[in-house]
């Protein structure tokens, strides 16, 4: 299984990638898409609004099961992934196939930056899974 | 503080507990993702939910479900203590045929559902002997409830552990499975069975049962053998691309045949008249646990029902989201949900008030955050 060094984890399984500045990328884990199974579904309705770290800020559809989604730091939301969105490319299985690259979730800018530290790097992430 | 902790190596009583079928070493090797079921460690898939679940629809696949329960009733009156325990009438099962039925409780909800087979007995003064099918979580309850009920002339003995059973589903199953033995698979009608070498092993009951719709058998194989068993299926298989398939796929393949699953639809304090199971519940046999209050209940009619759902939102419906009627308000709960591989959409069954329960009906599931449309349909659903 797939764990990058240069993301941060939570202990929900996901995943934040800062790109320049504010601006991170959000999505869940290799471990998180091979748990729940092919998805059917994503749904994220919070685009345009400002959440706090842990939040929920949308939903995952497997099979058997439905998984919250939760802000790994607090953040806007900016922008759903237009290749999961049911309105646009409606490919959720993108999220099992490449979870940490096509398959991101959603773009967020930071309110908080230093909340970050409080996440898990791969070596605790990975410690945490195995 | 130093000194007032005691260090203690402990192991998870949880783990302790977990039982295993035959073939968990197998089931590894072969890359199994696997899970905690009814406190047994068993596959839940092996590639993806969807992909097995396809395969059975319209090809073949095999599950291990030895986790299931066996028991033997026999004696001069196995009859009598089968028709007392269970809705369904047993008397009207010949030699070789199989039926499902239920256990009901002194309240007349459900201990466990299960199946029953009429052995061939070959022995005049044992006219009736029975093989009991039961949910694997209730191997020692259904075991003391019966047993508590044995005023008769009749002798239970649980054979779960020493019992293998494999389960080969879907429309290429004879063709799968017929090159491992002469009994002639196409002659098995459905829910009967009988009993003869397999993959050269002697006394697998071959049963054309199953909890899938798909069509196919279930394989009661010594416990000793179903390692063996199984690698010939597998090699078999092969000319018909036989898959794999974990227990995650059976609940969706279940859930779309509209069959109750013990813990969700049916449980101590739903009886079978609203989980639908009418008629499995027969009350010209004579008396059987709770059947006065069940008479009654059939008499008055039920206050809720058993229903199947589609959900024409994307979210998928789970067990235990409340269920609404079209003006907000609470008239059940949700008991099974899944996205349908085979119909594209999300389904599911709850229980609603009886006068909701018409095909056709709009009702609402509550997911907590969100509200889905959902309508009343006629099960099966496939």
């Amino acid at each position: 299984m797939d764990f990058p060094a240069n993301l941060k984890y939570t202990e929900e399984h996901e995943w934040i990638r800062v790109e320049d500045g504010d601006i991170a990328y959000v999505g869940i884990t290799d471990f998180a898409q091979s748990e729940l199974d092919e998805l059917v579904y994503v749904e994220v309705d919070t685009v345009g609004e400002e959440l706090e770290q842990n939040e929920v800020f949308g939903t995952v559809e497997a099979v058997k099961t439905t998984s919250d989604l939760f802000m790994p730091v607090s953040g806007k939301v900016l922008e759903f992934n237009p290749q999961l969105d049911e309105n646009d490319g409606d490919d959720p299985t993108l999220v099992n196939r490449d979870p940490y690259g096509e398959g991101w979730i959603i773009k967020i800018e930071l309110t908080q930056p230093e909340e970050l530290e409080s996440l898990m790097d791969v070596e605790a992430y990975q410690q945490m899974v195995d | 503080m130093p000194g007032d902790t005691i260090v203690q190596f402990t192991i998870s009583p949880y783990f302790v507990r977990m039982k295993t079928t035959p073939l968990i070493e197998t089931h590894k090797a072969l890359g199994a993702r696997m899970t905690d079921f009814a406190g047994f460690n068993m596959p839940i898939s092996y590639s993806s939910i969807q992909e097995e679940h396809l395969a059975v629809r319209r090809n073949v696949g095999i599950f291990d479900v030895s986790h299931m329960g066996e028991f033997f009733i026999r004696g001069k009156e196995a009859l009598q203590l089968v028709q007392y325990v269970t809705t369904n009438d047993a008397s009207r099962l010949a030699p070789g045929a199989a039926q499902y039925s239920c256990m009901p409780n002194e309240e007349g909800g459900i201990v466990d559902d299960l199946l029953v087979y009429r052995l061939p007995t070959g022995s005049p003064e044992e006219e009736y002997a029975f093989m009991l099918v039961v949910n694997a979580g209730n191997i020692e309850k259904d075991f003391k409830w019966i047993e508590s009920h044995n005023t008769f002339q009749a002798e239970l003995t649980d054979q779960s552990e020493q019992t293998g059973l494999l389960a080969v589903q879907g429309p290429k199953a004879t063709e799968a499975l017929q090159p491992l033995t002469q009994v002639p698979l196409d002659d098995l009608k459905f829910y009967t069975f009988t009993t003869g070498a397999f993959a050269g092993v002697e006394n697998v009951i071959i049963s054309a049962t199953g909890y899938t719709g798909a069509g196919g058998f279930e394989l009661y194989v010594p416990a000793e053998r179903l390692v063996e068993v199984w690698q010939a299926i597998l090699e078999s298989g092969k000319q018909v691309d036989l898959l794999l398939v974990g227990l995650g796929a059976r609940d969706p393949l279940r859930l779309e045949k509209g069959y109750c699953l013990y813990g969700n639809e049916i449980h101590d304090t739903t009886t079978p008249l609203e989980a639908g199971l009418g008629w499995i519940t027969k009350f010209r046999k004579g008396d059987f646990v709770a059947s006065d209050i069940l008479r009654q209940q059939k008499e008055e009619g039920v206050k809720r029902k058993l229903v199947g759902f589609k959900v024409t939102d994307r979210r998928v419906p789970r067990q235990h989201y409340a269920i609404e009627d079209e003006t907000g308000h609470y008239v059940g709960e949700v008991t099974s949900g899944s996205q349908s591989p085979s119909l594209g959409y999300p389904i599911g069954m709850g229980y609603v008030k009886t006068e909701l329960a018409s095909p056709g009906t709009r009702i609402v599931i509550a997911t907590g955050r969100k509200k889905l449309e959902a309508e009343v349909v006629k099960m099966p659903f496939l």
